[in-house]
């Protein structure tokens, strides 16, 4: 990592924690913080990965602005985590993707939209995209699932790709003395902190979405998304299976696991993103980094269409819009997979290696000091 | 917000916890009540935004305290720290009602550290509050406006018109114009006067003007004035104040936690011409922190320098401000202004005096000087390692002394020892009824929380009569 005016920031407000740490019950960043005394600006990295964003310690902080030590961990922390990002972004050259990240992720989405539509218009005759189509294969007359397959496979391997180096670089550049091998209780404590989001619980009040009030909202909401994602994703593969290997080809039922499964996705992933961009709205603007609130509204947007699509193309398939829904629907899950390395999503995996290095260090810390 | 054409069941004069405590409490009560806060809104709660924890008395292991610490260890404790400065009858009524502020607390949305956590190891007799005191005030200001008790910022009460032992309002600006409100009741928790220098320098002259204050730069004593010179029985030395060595770089004001600094223990402390002045390990330092305020005080300028060497350098916690490196003695006196000569003397003199022994940082390890003036009496070690760091410091003031009598039902009692009808008093304004000297960690803290809560009350009880 390079020292930027943010990592500058960041440093000297943990500095001025380090000698306060009157916030140390609220999350993993102050005990993480207390290992050390001197602090580098890859450090910084690590700590703002770390961070929830929960904006905990600057509403208890005595030093908040107007005071002149101005602390504010969660702006100077939103900062270096997107420079973070491109820090490690691979390859390097796609790092300035995270430069004005709204802009690209949104001009990138409507791109992959765009081809995808005038793809299919083009490789199907145009009757076909604009008649209804029923029955198992319906989908399959538009896009072919050897091109669907093919597509979204290389794309989403890349992009997996990409994410891996990332994280990996992320993981090499952050080790410390403390820093040590991966073990079970590490990870799994690691693998509870994410799946539960225990940092944005507080003292089982949550964070302060709005102001110096505790609200749980933001968890929720954050939880939604999360877990609808995965379930979208779980009807997805459980849709390979039945159409690859049991030979039933799609469009299944309103009843089948994969619809079922799919539904209560995009259902909680609306919720959750509309949610989350609530928050985002009424939140008091003092904690918040303004420069990184584009690629954050342009993640919820993606997710947003992505789920908005998927059930219209649902409530819709037996009509003449599926035909343009569908390609829609994949044009948007196409950009997804496109921009995954190099939007807002990464967070999750940041934050995830964040917290495993977090729980590794804190045990190994415990063996050291007896 | 604060209504004026209205007359108040209870006006409380004040923003931090003690004036929290009561306005809540009186409301519980059933009373009107209006918080009347010298400052905005960002900076609101006084000293309370800078504290951390609380001492609470406890007859077994709660959620938030380990062990037990009883009544008897707790007076012993405010014994030994007070000198016997000190009021038993107030101050064990006041340890006795801690064991059950905690429960009210946590109503009222305080939330605390889990028990065995800690930097401090506090946990058996302070319970610590998650976020710290600002995380506590919030709180308490969020449940005040849910009750329906009106505030006001920005708000410096200057008067309160006192008319034979009976309170019948308080004036502040509005616009630049005073406004006087009226009340059935009045709760003054406004403070001490540590952030009034000028009040400062008819004891301490000059020198007031280089002492840093540690809190609140609103704490400027108005109502505490205003009371004495109309009659109210003061209590505590006026001269005294407590205060701790803090890092001379802190600012003026408000500088709290960070600027404090711990190293004194393991350094040599040198006044401007350069000579040490006091046994810089006469103790364990949660036992002496608070004399260097004092010592460095009386030194010329109020300020002094602690040197160590780099064997000590992780040996007490980070401050906020890096120590002052060099490579030689002669290079730190020329870094920090001193005479050349005379610290590389004082150093030589120390190291020439050390005794060998078995350095242990965690107790009294009896590792001295022999034949200094004065003696270091634990952790000497010789400075020989470089680089040799320095911090420089300033008194830091933490609060003030002087305050006014009070009762057991947080009355303000007049001169002739005649309490007042209508007028109650909480936090550091009456501290010092049981606190006359010392400090004894989170007590500030129980003082204004208890007594807040009675005054709220007795404020609360004498509306309804």
């Amino acid at each position: 990592m390079y020292a930027t005016e943010a990592t500058q920031a960041a440093k000297h407000a943990i500095e001025i924690c380090n000698a306060c740490r009157y916030c140390e019950g609220y999350c993993a960043v102050f005990p993480a913080m207390e290992l050390q005394r001197d602090f580098t600006d890859t450090d910084m990295a690590y700590l703002a990965n770390l961070c929830h964003n929960c904006n905990g310690c600057y509403h208890a902080c005595q030093f908040a602005p107007p005071h002149e030590y101005g602390i504010n961990l969660p702006k100077h922390f939103a900062e270096v985590r997107v420079e973070s990002y491109a820090a490690y972004a691979w390859p390097q050259p796609l790092a300035a993707m995270f430069r004005r990240n709204g802009l690209v992720v949104g001009v990138v989405s409507a791109l992959a939209i765009t081809a995808v539509l005038v793809l299919s218009a083009l490789l199907v005759s145009p009757g076909l995209l604009f008649t209804a189509h029923t029955g198992p294969g319906a989908f399959y007359q538009l896009v072919p699932w050897g091109v669907m397959a093919a597509v979204a496979g290389a794309t989403l391997l890349f992009s997996l790709l990409a994410l891996a180096m990332g994280v990996r670089a992320f993981w090499a550049d952050t080790r410390t003395s403390l820093s040590g091998p991966v073990t079970l209780p590490a990870l799994g404590r690691a693998l509870g902190d994410v799946l539960t989001l225990r940092y944005l619980g507080g003292a089982g009040e949550g964070c302060n979405d709005a102001d110096a009030s505790f609200s749980l909202a933001r968890r929720h909401a954050h939880h939604a998304v999360f877990y609808g994602f995965l379930l979208c994703f779980a009807a997805t593969s459980v849709a390979t299976v039945f159409d690859h290997f049991l030979g039933w080809v799609a469009p299944y039922s309103w009843y089948s696991p994969p619809v079922l499964l799919g539904t209560l996705g995009g259902v909680l992933m609306l919720v959750g993103c509309v949610g989350l961009a609530r928050i985002k709205l009424i939140t008091d603007p003092a904690p918040v980094a303004r420069r990184v609130l584009g690629g954050d509204y342009a993640l919820l947007g993606l997710l947003s269409l992505a789920a908005l699509s998927g059930l219209l193309l649902l409530l819709l398939r037996d009509t003449a819009a599926m035909g343009v829904l569908l390609a829609l629907h994949l044009g948007v899950i196409l950009s997804l997979f496109v921009v995954i390395p190099y939007s807002k999503f990464i967070h999750g995996l940041y934050r995830g290696a964040a917290l495993l290095k977090a729980a590794i260090e804190r045990r190994r810390n415990r063996v050291l000091a007896g | 917000m604060l209504d004026l054409s209205r007359i108040y069941d209870v006006a409380v004069v004040g923003g931090g916890n003690a004036a929290l405590c009561a306005a809540i409490t009186a409301r519980q009560a059933g009373a009107s009540v209006v918080i009347l806060e010298s400052a905005p809104k960002a900076m609101r709660g006084g000293n309370s935004r800078h504290t951390r924890n609380l001492r609470a008395m406890h007859e077994g292991p709660t959620s938030v305290l380990t062990d037990s610490y009883l009544e008897d260890e707790y007076w012993d404790d405010l014994l030994r720290v007070t000198g016997g400065n000190t009021d038993e009858k107030l101050a064990r009524m006041t340890i006795r009602r801690s064991s059950r502020v905690t429960p009210w607390m946590l109503d009222c949305g305080v939330r605390f550290q889990p028990s065995l956590t800690g930097t401090l190891n506090l946990s058996r007799t302070n319970a610590f509050f998650l976020g710290g005191g600002k995380a506590l005030v919030n709180a308490y200001y969020a449940t005040a406006e849910r009750l329906g008790v009106d505030i006001a910022y920005e708000t410096e009460v200057l008067s309160l018109d006192l008319d034979d032992g009976f309170a019948k309002s308080v004036t502040f600006l509005r616009g630049g114009e005073p406004v006087s409100l009226r009340a059935k009741s009045f709760v003054v928790s406004s403070g001490g006067f540590q952030a009034n220098i000028d009040w400062l320098r008819e004891y301490w002259g000059d020198a007031a003007d280089n002492f840093r204050i540690r809190g609140t730069p609103y704490a400027k004593g108005v109502m505490l004035k205003d009371l004495l010179a109309q009659g109210v029985q003061p209590i505590g030395d006026p001269t005294q104040f407590h205060a701790v060595a803090i890092d001379a770089r802190a600012p003026q004001f408000d500088g709290g936690i960070v600027t404090r600094l711990d190293c004194i223990p393991f350094s040599i402390v040198v006044n401007s011409q350069a000579r040490r002045f006091y046994d810089e390990g006469e103790d364990v330092w949660p036992k002496r922190y608070a004399i260097w305020g004092r010592l460095v005080a009386q030194q010329e300028g109020q300020i002094a320098w602690s040197i160590i060497d780099q064997k000590s350098a992780n040996l007490f916690m980070p401050s906020v401000y890096p120590a002052i490196r060099a490579d030689s003695i002669g290079e730190l006196a020329d870094k920090i202004g001193l005479d050349r000569a005379a610290l590389e003397k004082t150093v030589a003199d120390y190291n020439a005096a050390v005794v060998p022994g078995a350095f242990d940082s965690q107790k009294l390890d009896g590792c001295h000087t022999e034949g200094l003036d004065p003696p270091k009496t634990n952790w000497a070690r010789k400075l020989d390692t470089p680089p040799f760091l320095c911090y420089p410091h300033r008194p830091g003031i933490t609060f003030t002394y002087l305050g006014v009598k009070v009762d057991e039902q947080a009355r303000v009692i007049m001169a002739d020892g005649k309490p007042t009808a209508n007028l109650f008093a909480s936090g550091e304004i009456m501290a010092g009824s049981i606190l006359g000297k010392g400090y004894l960690a989170g007590f500030g803290m129980t003082i204004g929380t208890v007594f807040g809560q009675i005054a709220g009350q007795e404020a609360a009880k004498r509306v309804r009569n």
